[in-house]
């Protein structure tokens, strides 16, 4: 999963000019962007900014217009989402995209069979496969849903709904991790403590989060990218960001603003 | 109450006892029912079980609403009658005993090919590719005649060969066995599946695909190969129905028999791995014993299946395990006068219907043979208003019975599934 040789030289994750166009309206007009192994970067921007656009051009979920998409150095711009997993990025969804009719256990073990290498094995149990077994129980007291284990996806609260799609997410091992909104939806006193979690299961990765609660995003983040109709505007520390005028002009203060209103999408 | 779903979970002593249990009926069931029509009966069960077990596999395990699976079951069929045929004339050196693999092969065979095609897509798009397809190969079944046998079908005679330890498949009970050891197998077999990565992961294609293409698995992929699988086993029990009925016909690929499928699958509950073998045996009956008791069977079958839909979408399995999960708790026994309600009212609205059905029936193929039916031991006649009357009075009133027992059960189901969840909170407080 990690430890690829190129990860001293190349960068995590690298866009380098991506654009993306849906008919004649550009969304995406020219991303550059590179983080560093190991770092946290919070994506903000206003609603319709292009922020979840950019997660699914970066995930395969739909593959650029132009420009290229580097994971560790490598293309995998124009790749089906599977082959970009199966290289080390996982994502999470703003909407929770879990398996409702599985159990909790059952979830997460589904999510850690391809990086163990089982594939499409039919001829093993699941019951003997014990890395994958001790795995998942390693990943259930992780996100704290021990409690949970045999309880169906679909009868979760919320919160632990949204906690078991961060469970999938980090399941296989990936090192570059995109979150989008993982606390979209949640009461403050949830927020804190889910991002305490994030903070826990993503040590050592490369985290992008898209997060709309700016007291989260300044106490994530390393870096903050700003994304303003579809162009990062600023890639920077989050002191330098806070002080950077063009950003401040068009975004952060309304934002500031809709944070305070509880107003998050 | 209808989208609960319960994880079946058989411990391993328990799992013993079951499988044990199977075993023990598979073995006994035609030393209980003797007479040569059970003995046939219990042999078609036995493919049929088979046969909805695996398309089971793709509605209820990978949510694939498969309209063709017929063609899977019926080509296995038309491969191992052209087998037997081959064995017949010395061409083939193979017991009978194994034709069923040589279906089961056949069956593989064209799920790689069709497969290849229909699982690329899912949902509808899938649904109706696989309509295409068994309209495509029954049509092809009139066409091919050195194939398929034409009108007549192809025919065959499965005593062939040195009788192995007495074995000659001439007695229709030497068939049974046969058939009951390909069933017990090909059971355990799918069962098997459904608990390795792939199974588990096809439920997870079923629940939410997208998903699954971001956890590293490719759906297709995954669909293909669940297809594949599949058609072996339909493959098998169409190779069985070739060594019971020594004869195939068009049929066997035809729209009927996937409808068949489908309809008793769906009956028996697609949501539990053993619903398909209620739906099989289910089928059975219906084909052979209602089709006997009444011309109007397949009405019959229509009304319960939309009853079904309409009421328990589970099917019958999904009805026995909630019941189950009552029972576990203790909170049955609250429950039986709202059942007996319900069965009494619910035949009191079956007898109206059944007395409409059958004298409309009557009326439109036997009015030659005078306005008189004798039905359930009573004399109807068609040209009596009062009796249509009475009909009618009968239906409503068990309409109206039923609907007041069925508010009254659905209240108290509800007021039990209450104290469950809190008993299930107070057990976890403890």
């Amino acid at each position: 999963m990690s430890g690829s040789p190129d990860m001293k030289t190349a960068y995590a994750l690298e866009l380098k000019d991506v654009r993306k166009s849906f008919g004649k309206t550009e969304i995406i007009r020219g991303v550059n962007l590179a983080v560093q192994a190991g770092e946290r970067v919070a994506v903000i921007g206003p609603n319709g900014a292009g922020k979840s656009t950019l997660f699914n051009l970066i995930s395969g979920r739909f593959g650029p217009s132009s420009g290229e998409v580097l994971l560790h150095g490598q293309r995998i711009d124009g790749k089906k989402p599977y082959e970009i997993n199966r290289m080390g990025l996982s994502r999470s969804f703003q909407i929770t995209n879990i398996f409702p009719k599985l159990s909790v256990f059952e979830n997460l073990r589904c999510a850690v069979l391809w990086s163990l290498g089982y594939r499409y094995t039919f001829f093993k149990f699941l019951a003997d496969l014990e890395d994958a077994n001790d795995r998942t129980e390693q990943l259930l007291e992780m996100i704290r849903l021990e409690k949970k284990r045999d309880v169906l996806a679909m009868n979760l609260t919320y919160a632990e709904q949204r906690a078991l799609e961060i469970g999938i997410t980090i399941a296989g091992g990936a090192s570059v991790i995109l979150l989008d909104e993982p606390t979209a939806g949640m009461s403050k006193s949830e927020t804190a403590r889910f991002i305490h979690l994030i903070r826990e299961v993503t040590e050592g990765k490369t985290l992008l989060t898209v997060e709309h609660d700016m007291g989260v995003v300044f106490g994530l983040a390393d870096k903050i990218a700003v994304v303003v109709y579809g162009e990062v505007i600023a890639f920077d520390t989050p002191e330098a960001v806070r002080a950077n005028a063009k950003v401040q002009e068009a975004y952060l203060g309304s934002t500031v603003a809709d944070a305070q209103a509880g107003g998050s999408t | 109450m209808a989208t609960q779903y319960y994880e079946f979970k058989p411990y391993n002593v328990g799992r013993w006892i079951v499988w044990g249990f199977f075993a023990l009926i598979l073995f006994l069931a035609p030393k209980v029912f003797t007479s040569s029509l059970s003995v046939t009966m219990l042999s078609q069960m036995g493919i049929a079980i088979i046969a909805c077990l695996s398309y089971n596999m793709l509605l209820g395990q990978g949510g694939m609403l498969s309209f063709g699976h017929a063609v899977y079951s019926g080509l296995g069929s038309y491969m191992a009658i052209h087998a037997l045929n081959m064995v017949s004339k010395g061409t083939l050196p193979i017991p009978v005993s194994l034709l069923p693999i040589v279906g089961g092969f056949a069956g593989l065979g064209f799920a790689v090919l069709f497969g290849f095609v229909t699982t690329r897509k899912a949902g509808t798009p899938f649904a109706m590719i696989t309509l295409g397809m068994a309209e495509l190969v029954f049509a092809m079944s009139l066409m091919f005649s050195e194939f398929f046998g034409g009108e007549a079908g192809v025919s065959g005679n499965r005593v062939v060969g040195q009788p192995f330890f007495g074995i000659s498949f001439g007695p229709s009970t030497q068939v049974y066995y046969l058939i009951a050891v390909y069933t017990f197998v090909c059971v355990a077999l799918m069962f098997a599946f459904t608990r390795t990565p792939l199974g588990r992961i096809l439920n997870a294609v079923r629940d939410n695909p997208e998903r699954v293409e971001f956890i590293g698995y490719n759906t297709q992929r995954v669909r293909y190969m669940a297809f594949i699988i599949s058609g072996f086993f339909a493959g098998i029990a169409g190779g069985l129905g070739t060594i019971l009925f020594e004869i195939v016909t068009a049929e066997v690929v035809g729209a009927h028999r996937s409808g068949a499928y489908l309809l008793f699958t769906f009956l028996g509950g697609a949501t539990f791995f053993f619903g398909p073998i209620i739906g099989g045996v289910l089928m059975v009956l219906a084909s052979v014993l209602l089709s006997e008791l009444t011309k109007a069977w397949l009405l019959y079958l229509g009304l319960i299946f939309l009853f079904m839909v309409m009421y328990a979408p589970g099917g019958i399995a999904s009805l026995i395990m909630m019941n189950l999960r009552v029972a576990s708790f203790g909170f049955l026994r609250k429950l039986w006068v709202s059942y007996l309600g319900l069965a009494v009212s619910a035949l009191v609205l079956l007898l109206g219907a059944a007395v409409m059905i059958e004298m409309v029936y009557h009326l439109q193929l036997n009015a030659a043979m005078g306005p008189t039916l004798r039905f359930v031991g009573i004399d109807l006649n068609t040209q009596s208003l009062d009796h249509w009357f009475g009909a009618i009075f009968v239906l409503l009133t068990g309409l109206g019975l039923f609907e007041l027992c069925r508010r009254h059960y659905q209240h108290d189901w509800g007021v039990i599934q209450e104290d469950i969840e809190k008993e299930i909170k107070r057990r976890e407080t403890l």
